[in-house]
């Protein structure tokens, strides 16, 4: 996958975890949480929902790397190299 | 609510869970969401754990625990169940305090308790900004061993009043009391009361069988009156589990089993102990359960009535507030919740339907050890306390009901089977037990009430999505 299919993605999650607000506007270099409402019980479906569909396993300690939308990116592009 | 029978089963599962509070079955729902083979094992003849309801003759219904939930439910029930769920939602406006420190009315919001913190305790506001910000930026990763009693003193010193109006709810709620961790106050008061309190239209009743349904259109099976017996492990893994039912023993093989049951029942009874680490286990045995509670309900004979009084009334006699005198079996600390037809209002079995359940916090020890006698007593007590106290409130209470009975933390134990008739799982060091359980026996996980941050409706569902993660984690390594 390239970065910006895995962008659509990540968004297309986000979208289907909150669906009342306009994530056009989503500044990629800023934190979700800061942008959007979004807790930490919503990072969790995130990554469900990747493991569901990628079969890939991202350990607690790595939630981190989904604070800002790049950040998931640069974290997600070595793990959907070959998706 | 069609229910499977257990002779019709599957050969095997890819998660058995065994029992049906709101941890249990929200872990089973979003398992099922997640296209695992999902089996839900109840021993009670109904789903729901404590977030329970009973029927009695005259037309009655009392639910259990449907007191008031956070506004946080709204979320989860449509991430973790579904629209309709969600849609029954609706905020409850009338909760009050009654004791003689002080009668207030609250919205249970962060904006309404500080117009009362600083307008009628008179408390400086920096002192309220400072105890809301440190409440508010808690982590339950934090090695802080204040205590809720001690953040008080710090931001409120000597204000016994204000101590009890910022504790007394939550201790209802989850049975924290001054000497737990503070973190855990802060963290259940945060989402407890910055949005006001909410409850379920339709009843506990209708919400259960909502779930129930949602779970098996998602291709959850649900057996009820099925009592495990036992986790079966192998070589430090889950192998399934064995039931009793109609007398018989069934083994029921699983990838993985997700235990709704207490947690200390869940290590200790149902499972053989030589399958933990030695040092692991005796350190689980300081697991503390956490208190049980009494109740009395009240259902008003058909046709009687009485004008609103609040939703949630929090009562006490005692001049001043302790732990000891809030657990007291004696204790003059109880709070109403009042159910008015619009409860169930498109429920025409229960049209004009008025019922008041008294909920008292309680200690299982006090309760176990009474003769037959001793304990027809001490029922009848909490009976004639409630009644009196509720007369202040709704004249003629008495008469106005054709059925009166009362409940006691043996009552608790016996249709949750948790050990001392636990109303709210465990102490603060359960939680991690129940987080690394699966690390102790692979495929082995534990969802419920514990650590008093995961406790209440709320926490639980919370925590069964938490644990289904895990356990999602599991069956698809």
């Amino acid at each position: 996958m390239t970065r910006d299919d895995i962008k659509d993605v990540v968004l297309e999650i986000i979208e289907d975890i909150n669906d009342e607000e306009d994530l056009s506007k989503i500044d990629g270099d800023k934190a979700l949480r800061d942008q959007i409402e979004l807790d930490s019980m919503d990072f969790l479906d995130i990554v469900m929902e990747l493991r569901k569909r990628f079969q890939i396993q991202i350990p607690e300690e790595d939630y981190g790397n989904f604070e800002t939308l790049n950040k998931s990116v640069n974290y997600l592009e070595p793990l959907l190299a070959d998706k | 609510m069609p229910i499977s029978k257990l002779t019709n089963l599957k050969s095997t599962y890819d998660s058995v869970i065994i029992g049906s509070g709101l941890g249990g079955l929200t872990c089973a729902n979003m398992l099922a969401r997640q296209g695992h083979k999902v089996l839900l094992l109840e021993h009670h003849f109904q789903l729901g754990g404590l977030a329970t309801w009973f029927t009695r003759p005259n037309g009655h219904i009392f639910d259990v625990s449907l007191h008031g939930f956070p506004y946080g439910m709204i979320k989860s029930c449509r991430r973790y169940w579904n629209k309709e769920i969600k849609n029954r939602i609706v905020q409850l406006k009338g909760i009050r305090f009654v004791n003689p420190q002080y009668q207030l009315e609250s919205t249970f919001t962060r904006e309404h308790f500080t117009e009362l913190l600083e307008n009628h305790f008179k408390i400086p506001r920096k002192n309220i900004d400072g105890f809301f910000e440190t409440i508010f930026n808690m982590n339950y990763y934090e090695d802080n061993t204040q205590t809720t009693g001690e953040l008080f003193e710090k931001y409120f010193p000597n204000r016994n009043d204000v101590h009890r109006f910022l504790l007394e709810p939550i201790t209802y709620a989850n049975g924290s009391t001054l000497e737990d961790l503070a973190l855990t106050y802060g963290i259940v008061f945060s989402n407890f009361m910055s949005k006001g309190v909410y409850t379920f239209q339709g009843g506990t009743d209708k919400m259960i069988a909502l779930m129930a349904e949602e779970i098996q259109r998602n291709g959850g099976t649900i057996c009820t009156n099925t009592k495990v017996d036992k986790i079966e492990i192998e070589n430090k893994k889950v192998q399934g589990v064995s039931v009793t039912y109609k007398n018989q023993q069934i083994f029921i093989p699983a990838k993985s089993v997700v235990s709704n049951a207490g947690l200390v029942n869940t290590i200790f009874d149902l499972t053989d102990k030589e399958h933990f680490k030695q040092d692991w286990i005796c350190q689980a045995k300081k697991i503390r359960v956490n208190s049980s509670s009494s109740q009395v309900y009240f259902g008003i004979k058909k046709g009687e009535s009485f004008p609103f009084l609040g939703d949630l009334v929090f009562t006490s006699k005692a001049e001043t507030f302790t732990t000891d005198e809030l657990f007291d079996f004696n204790t003059t600390s109880q709070t109403f919740s009042i159910y008015y037809p619009e409860c169930r209002a498109d429920n025409s079995k229960y049209e004009n339907h008025y019922a008041v359940v008294s909920s008292l916090n309680a200690r299982y020890e006090d309760w176990v050890n009474l003769s037959k006698d001793d304990y027809a007593i001490a029922k009848e007590n909490l009976i004639k306390r409630a009644s009196s106290d509720l007369e202040k409130f709704i004249p003629g209470i008495v008469e106005k009901s054709d059925w009166i009975e009362a409940a006691t933390p043996k009552t608790f134990k016996r249709y949750t089977l948790h050990r001392g008739g636990s109303s709210f799982g465990t102490k603060f060091e359960g939680l991690e037990y129940s987080r690394n359980l699966h690390k102790q026996v692979a495929g082995l996980f534990h969802v419920g009430s514990v650590g008093i941050i995961m406790s209440g409706w709320l926490g639980a569902m919370n925590y069964g999505a938490i644990v289904c993660n895990d356990a999602d984690a599991y069956l698809r390594k």
